[in-house]
């Protein structure tokens, strides 16, 4: 047996360790496949033996063949057994092999459960880390639902290290087994104030990241995480938060008004390019959600766009484009803020970096107006002729036509010069994008009307000079824009001043070497312009000629293998013989010929098929015929050139509707077209719009230079209407500027003339060169509004979209092992020391909506908390009240309470009122609230935190701020570890002018019985310019017992109970002259004395509170006209009293 | 198809060499073996063929790719679209400091040689495509605790297995 093992590990030592493995790998460069074959043979050797040790090699050894691409699922069963050793060293290996092997489908997961299990209890936090490490790679629904309470469990652990890796964990668990969250989550959030900083940025993170899926749900917890930001200095946690805060902003604006200060502050202040960063995001973020709801944001926006100007200016690549991205993000909202800064990002168009380029491409897109329009295009075709590598121009020239074309062709104010950039873009060689002029030409000439007949003089040049296009091998995309030339010179061949030029161009024999349908075209539109050769001179030389042209040049085509060619050119070569005939008869024949063309083109939308709607009665599914036995298979459709344009029409179905209802449903399209701006009636005018437009005489006459082969010649370049237009808009403004100045003078005559604001131009102002007419595309009568819903079914935070407020009901708890112990799981409300809810039943619909409500009303609050300065002075006195309080709650101070100060004179409902004020600081004192966590852990149960917000309203920068407070027997302030009963605290904060925040302050208590006053005293140092001075304010820290009391929920069949057990004193008060209606009364009673309502009924409704010390109380309260009677029930009599005096003072003040 | 699952915020790591050679792959979604090879077929090309002195980010479906060259080795991490990039940029620069406090002046043999160990640095940084620990002691000093549990095993192994 001995010489077994010995033998064995011996083996071991000759067997190749990872090392070897790798080493051999290199030594076996050009047979490497057939190497790792045999190892892969030795391996599986290795794993037959029933030493762990080589079996943990033999894994070790696959996980790297995993990753040089070899399947090694079929060791899927011995990666369970290494996972299972009880060594660290093997369990890590298989460990590391399933978390790189494993996938959801790997079948012998639902084998590990247990071994993972074991392992998460495992007393070595190593061996826990190591399984929690693994599972996060392969956790499956399964294994998410089986090992949720183990890991929630761990979230609660010894060691932070491994609490760490639990809260970060449950969020795979969460995606996989959404039932989880709720029961987990109250434990989440307490992770967020985790003693480790380590846990508690897991905790951020989770949070964040489901917060971000689902924001509504996490908006309760908007106060808390704000709380974080402000205090936090890690910066991973800041940015997380603060995207988090991006997410949530869009549901509540309020936030972001809360947010814009901390924010700016940041981006003044930090110097970590990844915080700078994601603070001016989220900064856009916010002010793009508030729109114009706050006043001055564009202070805000000035600074971003200043911060990015930065990064854009750095030599650093990566800042540069993150500077490009996150300006187009304010482009959208704020064109004008980045236009200021067209230079920079023109010059970005130089970089070297392709995608800074496209960057800078994308955020010219939508930085053009009708004012930099034709100087941004220019510098654009100035790159054109300049780039290198046919990908960065061809992004170039779609960049020049989306820019261009966007929004309906918005920003073009001279269309003659969009025309020629179109025609210089013609230049390019090897582009891919010829169909797209082409297309752009099309629209332009049919939608434009105005433009027809620049559009045609141009498009013949381009026909005369196809040879230029077509002569390059290289340029075979660009020959697509000839289909344009020849469709646009045919159909609106009215405008050719020389039609039989440019039909002597359409019949060349050159043009059989293009392609199919760019000859179809040809050969379609040679027949229009032969129709209108015919109109303008039946009989003249020029119809002869044309004629004869037609007869000599159209066989070519008929003998063209494209069929669509050879059928039109047949066609038309017979209707032109016949005309001949016709002729020869001395038959006037050319209104016939001309009425084959005739008629006006729409341009039809896109979607305008789409959006049919399906008449009653109509099942389009339905059979017409009996269905036939085999499916067939459906004919490929040629490509269509323009799309765009033409719709497919589908077969004419039989439809049930009636002439009657169609003539009224025409009746009603003619209607409505007739008030549509856009739409033409095919009018006989459009001939003359043209005649008045200015523009032809600019079409200048060039020599044909041969030696540029590439110019098309003849063409104007584009550059000439820049400067023309500039001389057009500098003349309009001349005019309008005479014609102001006329109509001042005329105004000054009648009376007082109104100064006239002379400012730069406006987009206004810039009129178009000429009187254009862009056709809006079709549409059918009655189409429907697309309701495009973009949702992805399958995104699995879908099911994560809890509410997290809702109490939790028992069917909801997490599966747990029988023998484990139950009560890690109770939720809140469930605790054990509250009776509440040890009641049997499930009562799910009798869950109080309190606990939500509340919440609600926090975040109201929490948001509202800006003082309204009116209240603050009315409040100012009472802080100055010299009362004289004895401070020692010691003391049996029965007498009742002075009036109490400020809480109930604030406007209804405000968490903070005025603690003190003086002309450099005001200290505003947040109902005190109870640091104790969510369970009602009674140890903590002595402790009150006080939140204070500094404000600073001098001009002067407040710092060195120290807080201080004499304790009381009963009362103390807690203070740091080490320093004396009487030092102050530093506030951990400076304050700069017209600044406030918020800090929090912790005291001890030792009874919470009784009501109580500390005194107070602030220090701080006003620093001037040129001095700096100490200053002091009083102030007195009044702790009712109202605020020892938590809003906690309670069911009313617990509330019954409790009442029943007779360990309750009872107590009474009657409130006379109350005129509020009753659910406001209530409401007051839960907003300043945190109650909440059990149970209403009519005019009577009990309620219930707990104080952090266990005290439970409970109220009836019942209204008859203007008489309040509240009958209370409490296990400590005094506590009670006091609350009850302080309802009483409240409602007193009302 | 598995790319639309939002999972979670890094999706994955890659480092490879300048000949395109997989050093170390790291998945934080699950995914199939044809899936991850197309990927990493997909980034070694991406990103070898960027011209040198660009910037260091790449959108690609719909994630957001950073990648960083450190002597032969290329860091390339994907990140979800709503992602901080100079965040991601910092990550991969933490694995890196990381890996050079372990090995010491570490290069591409260390990881080719000691793939496992790289593994597992990367496990105490990174977990389920968030970051774990930002602290680089915290993380160099569980590393070492793992490192001195594991020799334990060993010594203890070799002795029974020699002389037991």
């Amino acid at each position: 047996m001995a010489l077994k093992i010995v033998k064995g590990s011996i083996d071991r030592m000759f067997d190749k360790n990872l090392q070897d493995l790798v080493r051999g790998i290199r030594n076996h460069k050009e047979e490497e496949a057939k190497y790792i074959s045999t190892c892969i043979d030795e391996i599986k050797q290795e794993l037959k033996q029933d030493n762990i040790a080589v079996k943990a090699n033999a894994v070790c050894k696959l996980t790297y063949l995993q990753m040089l691409g070899y399947d090694v699922s079929w060791a899927a069963f011995n990666i369970v057994e290494v996972m299972s050793s009880s060594k660290f060293t093997y369990k890590r290996i298989g460990y590391l092999a399933a978390s790189q092997c494993f996938h959801e489908s790997t079948d012998v997961i639902m084998l590990t459960t247990n071994q993972i299990r074991k392992d998460l209890s495992s007393p070595n936090q190593y061996d826990t880390g190591v399984a929690l490490t693994g599972l996060s790679c392969f956790v499956t629904p399964d294994l998410a639902r089986d090992l949720a309470n183990d890991i929630m469990t761990l979230m609660s652990h010894t060691k932070p290290y491994i609490r760490k890796k639990a809260v970060l964990i449950m969020y795979k668990v969460f995606l996989k087994y959404p039932e989880s969250l709720r029961p987990a989550f109250p434990r989440l959030k307490e992770k967020l104030e985790d003693p480790d900083p380590g846990v508690q940025s897991a905790a951020v993170n989770v949070i964040c990241e489901l917060a971000r899926r689902n924001p509504k749900n996490y908006l309760s917890l908007a106060p808390l995480f704000f709380k974080l930001m402000t205090s936090s200095t890690n910066n991973w946690v800041l940015i997380k938060i603060i995207k988090l805060f991006g997410a949530l902003t869009p549901l509540e604006p309020r936030l972001g008004k809360k947010l814009i200060e901390p924010l700016t502050n940041l981006i003044h202040s930090t110097s970590a390019m990844s915080l700078l960063y994601e603070c001016v995001n989220t900064v856009i973020a916010v002010l793009i959600s508030l729109s114009s709801g706050m006043p001055n944001h564009s202070a805000s926006i000035q600074l971003c766009v200043q911060k990015l100007r930065i990064l854009i200016e750095d030599s650093d690549q990566n800042l540069k484009y993150l500077g490009l991205l996150a300006m187009s993000k304010i482009l959208k909202t704020h064109p004008k803020s980045v236009q200021s800064h067209k230079d920079l990002i023109l010059q970005c168009l130089d970089d070297k970096d392709e995608s800074i380029r496209l960057r800078a491409l994308d955020l010219l897109y939508g930085m053009v107006s009708k004012k930099n329009l034709m100087e941004i295009v220019k510098k654009l075709m100035l790159h054109v002729d300049k780039a290198e590598g046919t990908t960065y121009r061809d992004e170039l020239l779609t960049k020049i036509i989306d820019i261009c074309s966007q929004s309906n062709y918005q920003y073009i104010t001279n269309f003659e010069w969009y025309i020629s950039i179109l025609v210089e873009l013609t230049r390019l060689e090897g582009t891919r994008h010829g169909h797209l002029i082409a297309s752009q030409m099309l629209d332009v000439a049919i939608r434009v009307k105005a433009i027809r007949g620049f559009a045609v003089a141009q498009m013949a040049t381009l026909l005369d000079n196809a040879h230029l296009l077509t002569g390059n091998v290289q340029r075979k995309g660009i020959c697509e824009v000839l289909y344009a030339a020849a469709w646009i010179c045919g159909e609106f061949s009215e405008h050719l001043e020389n039609p039989m030029q440019t039909l002597e161009a359409m019949l060349r024999p050159k043009v059989a070497t293009l392609p199919g349908h760019i000859q179809a075209v040809y050969v379609q539109n040679a027949a229009k312009l032969f129709a209108t050769v015919l109109k303008s001179g039946e009989g003249s030389a020029d119809s002869t000629a044309a004629q004869e042209m037609m007869i000599e040049r159209l066989p070519l085509f008929v003998q063209s293998a494209n069929l669509e060619v050879q059928e039109r050119a047949s066609c038309i070569l017979q209707l032109v013989k016949y005309i001949q005939k016709l002729q020869q008869k001395d038959v006037e024949i050319a209104e016939e010929v001309i009425a084959l063309f005739a008629g006006e083109l729409n341009p039809v939308a896109p979607k305008a098929q789409k959006k049919v709607p399906v008449p009653e009665g109509l099942d389009l599914d339905a059979w017409i015929n009996e269905p036939p036995s085999e499916s067939e298979s459906e004919d490929e459709q040629p490509r269509a050139i323009f799309s765009k344009e033409e719709p497919k029409y589908s077969r004419p179905r039989h439809t049930e509707v009636d002439e009657k209802e169609l003539a009224k449903r025409r009746e009603v399209r003619k209607q409505e077209q007739a008030s549509n701006p856009f739409y033409i009636k095919s009018s006989p005018s459009s001939q003359k719009v043209y005649q008045e437009g200015p523009g032809v005489e600019h079409i200048p006459v060039v020599q044909i230079d041969l030696t540029v082969p590439l110019k098309v010649p003849g063409l104007p370049m584009s550059d000439q209407y820049v400067k023309l237009e500039e001389e057009r808009r500098q003349k309009d403004r001349a005019d309008k500027k005479k014609k102001e100045k006329k109509k001042r003078k005329e105004k000054r005559g009648g009376g007082r003339g109104k100064k006239h604001d002379s400012g730069p131009e406006s987009e206004e102002d810039i009129t178009p060169a000429h009187m254009v007419d862009i056709v809006t595309e079709e549409m059918p009568e009655n189409a429907l509004p697309s309701d495009d819903d973009d949702k992805d079914p399958n995104d699995p935070h879908k099911a994560l979209d809890i509410d997290l407020d809702k109490p939790l009901a028992d069917n909801e708890k997490l599966p747990v092992r029988s023998h484990r112990a139950a009560e890690v799981l109770k939720s809140p409300t469930e605790d054990e020391d509250e009776p509440v809810v040890q009641s049997e039943e499930t009562s799910v619909v009798a869950a109080p909506p309190t606990s939500t409500t509340s919440e609600v009303s926090d975040l109201d609050f929490w948001l509202s908390n800006a003082p309204v300065p009116s209240n603050a002075q009315e409040a100012a006195p009472v802080a100055a009240d010299p009362v004289p309080e004895a401070a020692s709650g010691a003391a049996p101070d029965s007498e009742p309470e002075e009036p109490k100060d400020t809480e109930a004179e604030e406007t209804p409902m405000s968490n903070y009122c005025l603690l003190a004020e003086n002309s450099y600081i005001k200290m505003m004192l947040e109902d005190a609230d109870q640091v104790n966590d969510i369970q009602g852990n009674l140890q903590d149960g002595s402790q009150v935190v006080v939140s204070v917000i500094f404000e600073n309203k001098c001009e002067s920068f407040l710092k060195s701020m120290e807080f201080n407070v004499l304790d009381s027997l009963n009362s103390k302030l807690q203070r740091p570890e080490g320093s004396g009963a009487h030092d102050a605290l530093s506030v951990p904060f400076q304050l700069p002018p017209g600044v406030s925040n918020e800090a929090r302050f912790v005291f001890t208590m030792q009874s919470i019985v009784m009501p109580q006053k500390l005194k107070g005293t602030l220090t701080f140092i006003v620093k001037n310019e040129d001095s700096s001075t100490h200053e002091k304010l009083e102030f007195k820290l009044h702790f009712t017992c109202s605020s020892y009391l938590i809003t906690t929920p309670c069911y009313s069949d617990a509330f019954a109970k409790l009442l029943e057990s007779g360990d309750l004193k009872c107590s009474s008060v009657k409130l006379e002259g109350i005129s509020m209606p009753f659910h406001h009364l209530l409401a007051k009673i839960c907003f300043h004395h945190h109650f909440s309502v059990v149970e209403r009924i009519d005019s009577c409704a009990s309620m219930y509170s707990r104080s952090i010390q266990g005290h439970h109380v409970c109220l009836l309260v019942k209204t008859s006209e203007q008489t309040v009677s509240i009958d209370a029930k409490c296990d400590e009599p005094t506590l009670l009293g006091n609350v009850l005096d302080e309802i009483k003072q409240t409602f007193s003040q009302c | 198809m598995l790319l639309t699952f939002t999972d979670c915020k890094i999706r994955f790591l890659l480092l490879f060499s300048r000949q395109g050679k997989l050093r170390l792959q790291k998945w934080f979604t699950p995914m199939t073996e044809r899936e991850k090879k197309k990927i990493t077929r997909d980034m070694t090309t991406m990103v070898l063929s960027r011209q040198p002195r660009s910037c260091n980010f790449l959108h690609w479906k719909d994630l957001k790719i950073i990648y960083k060259r450190y002597a032969s080795l290329y860091f390339c991490l994907a990140i979800e679209n709503g992602e901080n990039e100079l965040i991601a940029l910092e990550v991969i620069h933490r694995y890196v400091e990381l890996l050079d406090k372990y090995f010491g002046n570490v290069c591409e043999l260390d990881i080719i040689f000691n793939f496992e160990k790289a593994y597992f640095i990367l496990d105490e940084f990174l977990m389920g495509g968030e970051i774990q620990e930002t602290s680089k002691q915290m993380v160099n000093r569980s590393i070492e605790a793992s490192d001195m549990l594991q020799e334990g095993d060993n010594s203890e192994w070799f002795e029974l297995e020699l002389f037991g």
